[in-house]
């Protein structure tokens, strides 16, 4: 017999997994909520939740003092730029190694993800080095790179994960109906892939665009994302906190759009298919 | 016929990400290496000859190597904790039946996605500021003196800000674990008396234990590289310098090149003692 789940044990539940929802996620609703608020609301003593003037008046400010728009378009540009030329250095890879498996593939793919334990700080003056010489210091092109770089091993782990769900039935009766490798690519396996492939930038694009080692260390004024924008605002002068909270809520709220869509996927491709 | 084409043409388009992969490890490791053993810096001169095992040895013995690796092992052991005991609570209990679970998982999960430099500063200042913080304003409102967090606890207001960070993850993969448990299972020892706890220990755990491991391997590799948490909340100072931070400081701040790779060279050596045991169990799943 299954066990009865009483109604009254389902309120219980419902009620403590929301007040424990609820406080985990509190920080970001208090953040949302403050920047909505005039410089003296959002300190007021004691704190106000809802009750004040809301106010679309830092968004404004935010927007005009900081160039906001310009490490906006810096974190579009490197987390898109990083995650496409990733993804297309990936699939052929990726496609490859799950389906014309070789003795060597295991390997192959435990070496790639081996790098991507090589701890950052390690090689931070080479990179730093190698970006002055070659006049890349502060530009988003350096970034681009080094971002497909660091992802590229889960790029093409979670392609990989995702090819080899492809049954390797429909390839074999494709190529019986005389399909050469470019139709089987184009016609048969695109088609297939293009839900994993999407996750797989989805995923990617958010872990780039919140990295925050490379991008702090090697951009300046230039090629500045949003990370570097928000760590300027850790020497604080005067009343910040509603400015603080809008600019935050700004460089968060597309990325948790996306974050919210990728969770399933998020498993997958951070436990390199270790845990489905 | 057809394989030895496709075999070849496999090959040719592993390369690009095997080349791009092999350079982007080996040409960076080698200077690290290189840099190592030089007397390398860039405002005195640049490289002033060779130094030997003198930047492995300095960077040992300096007085700040030991209070690091003791505010390493803290701050990743701490995390771990945290996030792995209140993630099994959590994964427990988000796998109960409820009104919901989908907007639950949400807001549980929404931490993940902010990114560092946010994260850090909205603790630091909204929540951890001793007069306006909402902590502040908390401990007020019980009667007790709030608490200067970040001078004061600073350790351990940076173990809260990356347990935050880091809970989602943990819960995450543990749900997917839980899930996978046996209904079955359980209800026969509930049927043969087994008390709550006992369930617990004797058949939730043992099944969660993987997921756990890989957890505790995969947080460990990003912990060990904590960075921004630390840059923008204490600067490394009042003992948070980590590793990480040590040589960060050395590399850029002071800029002493030699003394920062030999550094450097510890923690890869660190990070693949770790990281050995995580292919391990990667390599293994891989055989399925």
């Amino acid at each position: 017999m299954a066990r009865a789940v009483t109604s009254r044990r389902k309120a219980i539940n419902t009620a403590a997994a929301w007040t424990v929802g609820l406080l985990i996620f509190f920080p970001i609703l208090w953040t949302i909520l403050t920047s909505f608020k005039t410089e003296a609301q959002a300190i007021a003593d004691p704190p106000i939740f809802l009750g004040f003037d809301w106010t679309l008046e830092n968004y404004r400010v935010v927007q005009e003092r900081s160039d906001y728009m310009s490490f906006l378009w810096n974190s579009v540009i490197i987390a898109g730029g990083s995650t496409l030329l990733g993804v297309l250095i990936a699939v052929p890879a990726a496609w490859s190694m799950a389906f014309v498996p070789s003795k060597r593939t295991k390997d192959i793919l435990l070496w790639m993800l081996s790098t991507k334990m090589l701890p950052a700080v390690g090689v931070l003056y080479p990179i730093y080095l190698i970006c002055i010489e070659l006049g890349l210091l502060d530009s988003r092109a350096a970034l681009v790179v080094i971002l497909m770089l660091i992802n590229l091993p889960i790029i093409v782990w979670m392609l990989y994960t995702y090819f080899r769900e492809i049954p390797g039935e429909i390839l074999e009766a494709s190529r019986m109906d005389g399909a050469g490798l470019k139709e089987e690519i184009l016609h048969v396996l695109t088609p297939m892939a293009i839900p994993g492939i999407a996750s797989t930038i989805l995923l990617n694009f958010i872990l780039a665009w919140n990295e925050a080692f490379w991008t702090l260390n090697l951009t300046a004024a230039n090629a500045a994302p949003l990370t570097a924008f928000i760590a300027s605002y850790s020497s604080p002068e005067g009343l910040f906190y509603a400015k603080l909270s809008a600019a935050s809520t700004m460089a968060i709220a597309p990325i948790l759009i996306l974050g919210w869509f990728s969770q399933k996927q998020l498993v997958r491709g951070l436990t390199f298919g270790a845990v489905k | 016929m057809a394989t030895q084409h496709s075999r070849s043409a496999a090959r040719m388009m592993m390369a690009p990400a095997v080349v791009l992969l092999l350079g982007w490890m080996l040409v960076p490791l080698i200077m690290t290496l290189w840099f190592s053993f030089r007397r390398y810096l860039p405002l005195r001169g640049g490289d002033l000859g060779s130094a030997g095992f003198d930047n492995f040895v300095r960077f040992v013995t300096s007085s700040a190597f030991w209070p690091s690796v003791q505010t390493t092992l803290i701050m990743v052991g701490g995390v771990l904790v945290i996030t792995i005991v209140l993630g099994v609570l959590l994964s427990l209990l988000l796998d109960q039946p409820m009104w919901g679970q989908g907007v639950v998982r949400i807001l549980v999960i929404a931490p993940f996605f902010v990114m560092p430099t946010v994260s850090a500063l909205v603790w630091k200042n909204m929540f951890m500021d001793p007069t306006n913080g909402l902590l502040a304003h908390l401990w007020q409102f019980f009667g007790a003196e709030p608490v200067a967090w970040l001078s004061s606890v600073p350790l351990t207001s940076i173990i809260m800000i990356v347990s935050w960070q880091w809970l989602p993850f943990a819960t995450l993969i543990l749900l997917t674990a839980v899930q996978s448990l046996d209904g079955e299972q359980l209800e026969a020892s509930e049927m043969d008396g087994a008390s709550p706890l006992a369930r617990f220990f004797y058949i939730i755990l043992p099944h969660l234990s993987r997921a756990i491991t890989i957890v505790v391997l995969i947080q460990t590799i990003f912990l060990l590289s904590i960075f921004a948490e630390i840059f923008v909340t204490t600067g490394g100072a009042f003992g948070t310098r980590t590793l990480t931070y040590l040589i960060y400081q050395r590399v850029l701040e002071s800029q002493n090149v030699g003394l920062g790779s030999a550094g450097g060279v510890y923690a890869i050596i660190l990070a693949n003692i770790v990281a050995i045991f995580l292919m391990r169990i990667v390599g293994k799943n891989l055989d399925k």
